[in-house]
C-alpha cells in the first residue's frame, strides 16, 4: 500500500529555539524543517526568531539572514534571488513555492514554516534529492527532434502563431513545486512523470519545428507516465510561475485521443 | 530504496525508463468518460424513477419496471454504472497499492465482483421485463 503515515526515523521532533536579538523591532518567527544525515537524529522543527525591521521582504532573505547571523548549518540551495533558477523551490506557509519570490507578508499570520519539497528524499535540511526528477526530465528526451536537415543559410523558422503556442510553456523553471504537490506523483513517483516533466514534454509536442511528434506521444501514452493524472490541480495552484501544467497534460491526452480516432 | 542491491550500480534514467510505454490508457481514459456521460441523464433518470415508485406497492413497482422504456433505461444504466464504477476502482487500485499480489487480486476482484453483480441486475430486469 501507499505509506500514510511517517517511518520512525522520520518522525519530526521538536527542535532548538534561537531567540531574537534584545531590541529587535518587528520579530517574526521561522520554523523551519532540520535534518542532518550524518547524525542519528530524527527530524526536527527549529525555531527562528528574525527580526523583520533589519531583514529584506522575502522568504529567501530570511533563510540567507539566519544561515548568515544565527545558524551557520541551515542548509538550502538558492541562487538567482528572481525567481529564475528553480534552487530555492520549497515548502513554504503550506504550500510549494520559490523562497525569493514569496514575500514574508504573504505568508500567513502567525509563524511561517518551511519544510522541504514534500515526498522527495531529502539530502541534508531543505534540499530534496531531485536525481530522479532530472533522469524523468532527460527520458523525454528535451531537446529539437527533426529528420529534415536544416536550412543552411537560417534557423530553423516557425509563425508569430506557432511561437505563441510555446507561450506558458518555455517559462517552466523546473523548481519542481508542481510535481512534488501532486498526490499522484507522491504515490506513483517511480512511473509517473509528474507534472512538470510531462509540461517539458508538451513543450516540445507543440513546437511547430519538432518533427517527431508522434514518437513523443507514443512514450507517453502510458497508464503510468501519463494517465496518473486525475487532473487534481494541485501543480496549477502552486506554479510559483503562473504556469498550468495541468492545461498542457490535458492537451497531450486530447492529442492522444485525436489520432486515435476518438 | 530497493532491496536488490544491484541498483546501486543502475542509472537514474535506467530505473526512470523501466519497462518503456505500455503504448495505452487511451481507451480507458476514454471509456471512462462516456460512462461518466452516459450516466448524467441515467442517474437523473433513475433517480426521478426511484422518486415517483417511493410509496408504490410491489406491484405498481414491478409493473413499472416491466415497461420496456425503463427496462431499457434501467439496462443502460447497469452496464454504465458498473462499467465507469470498474474503471474507476481500477485506477484506485493502481494508485494505491503497490504489492503485486494484493494488485492482481484485487484488480481479478473488481473485474469479477462488477461483472457478476452486474449480471445479477441484468437477470432480475430481463425477468420482470419479459416475463
Amino acid at each position: 500500500m501507499a505509506e500514510f503515515t511517517l517511518p520512525k526515523n522520520s518522525k519530526v521532533r521538536k527542535g532548538k529555539k534561537f531567540p531574537a536579538k534584545a531590541g529587535a523591532k518587528n520579530v517574526r518567527t521561522f520554523r523551519i524543517y532540520r535534518w542532518n544525515p550524518d547524525d542519528a537524529e530524527n527530524p526536527r522543527v527549529d525555531e527562528y526568531e528574525v527580526d523583520l525591521a533589519a531583514c529584506g521582504p522575502m522568504v529567501l532573505d530570511a533563510l540567507i539572514k539566519i544561515k548568515n547571523e544565527v545558524d551557520s548549518t541551515l542548509t538550502f540551495r538558492r541562487s538567482c534571488r528572481e525567481g529564475i533558477c528553480g534552487s530555492c523551490a520549497m515548502n513554504i506557509d503550506g504550500g510549494n513555492t520559490l523562497a525569493c519570490t514569496k514575500a514574508i507578508e504573504d505568508c500567513a499570520a502567525g509563524d511561517v514554516k518551511i519544510y522541504p519539497l514534500p515526498h522527495m528524499p531529502v539530502v541534508k535540511d531543505l534540499v530534496p534529492d531531485l536525481t530522479h526528477f532530472y533522469a524523468q526530465h532527460a527520458s523525454i528526451k528535451p531537446w529539437i527532434r527533426t529528420q529534415s536537415a536544416p536550412p543552411p543559410d537560417s534557423e530553423r523558422l516557425q509563425s508569430v502563431e506557432d511561437r505563441k503556442k510555446l507561450d506558458g510553456l518555455y517559462e517552466c523553471i523546473l523548481c519542481a513545486c508542481c510535481s512534488t504537490a501532486c498526490p499522484s506523483y507522491w504515490w506513483n513517483p517511480d512511473k509517473y512523470l509528474g507534472p512538470a516533466i510531462l509540461l517539458q514534454a508538451y513543450r516540445w509536442i507543440a513546437d511547430s519545428r519538432d518533427e517527431d511528434t508522434g514518437a513523443r506521444l507514443d512514450e507517453l501514452e502510458d497508464p503510468f507516465k501519463l494517465y496518473r493524472c486525475h487532473t487534481i490541480m494541485n501543480c496549477t495552484n502552486t506554479c510559483p510561475k503562473g504556469l498550468n501544467p495541468a492545461k498542457a497534460i490535458g492537451e497531450i491526452k486530447q492529442l492522444i485521443a485525436e489520432r486515435k480516432g476518438v | 530504496m530497493s532491496a536488490n542491491s544491484g541498483e546501486a550500480f543502475r542509472t537514474p534514467l535506467k530505473n526512470v525508463r523501466g519497462l518503456g510505454s505500455a503504448q495505452s490508457g487511451v481507451r480507458h481514459w476514454w471509456l471512462q468518460r462516456i460512462t461518466a456521460v452516459a450516466l448524467v441523464p441515467l442517474s437523473l433518470w433513475f433517480l426521478w424513477l426511484l422518486m415517483s415508485l417511493m410509496h408504490a406497492d410491489f406491484v405498481t413497482a414491478r409493473a413499472a419496471i416491466g415497461q420496456p422504456v425503463h427496462a431499457v433505461l434501467l439496462v443502460a444504466f447497469v452496464v454504465s454504472l458498473f462499467w465507469h464504477g470498474a474503471l474507476g476502482l481500477q485506477v484506485v487500485i493502481e494508485d494505491y497499492v503497490h504489492v503485486r499480489w494484493q494488485e492482481i487480486a484485487l484488480q481479478v476482484a473488481v473485474r469479477f465482483g462488477a461483472f457478476l453483480t452486474a449480471v445479477a441486475c441484468l437477470f432480475a430486469i430481463a425477468r420482470i421485463a419479459l416475463h
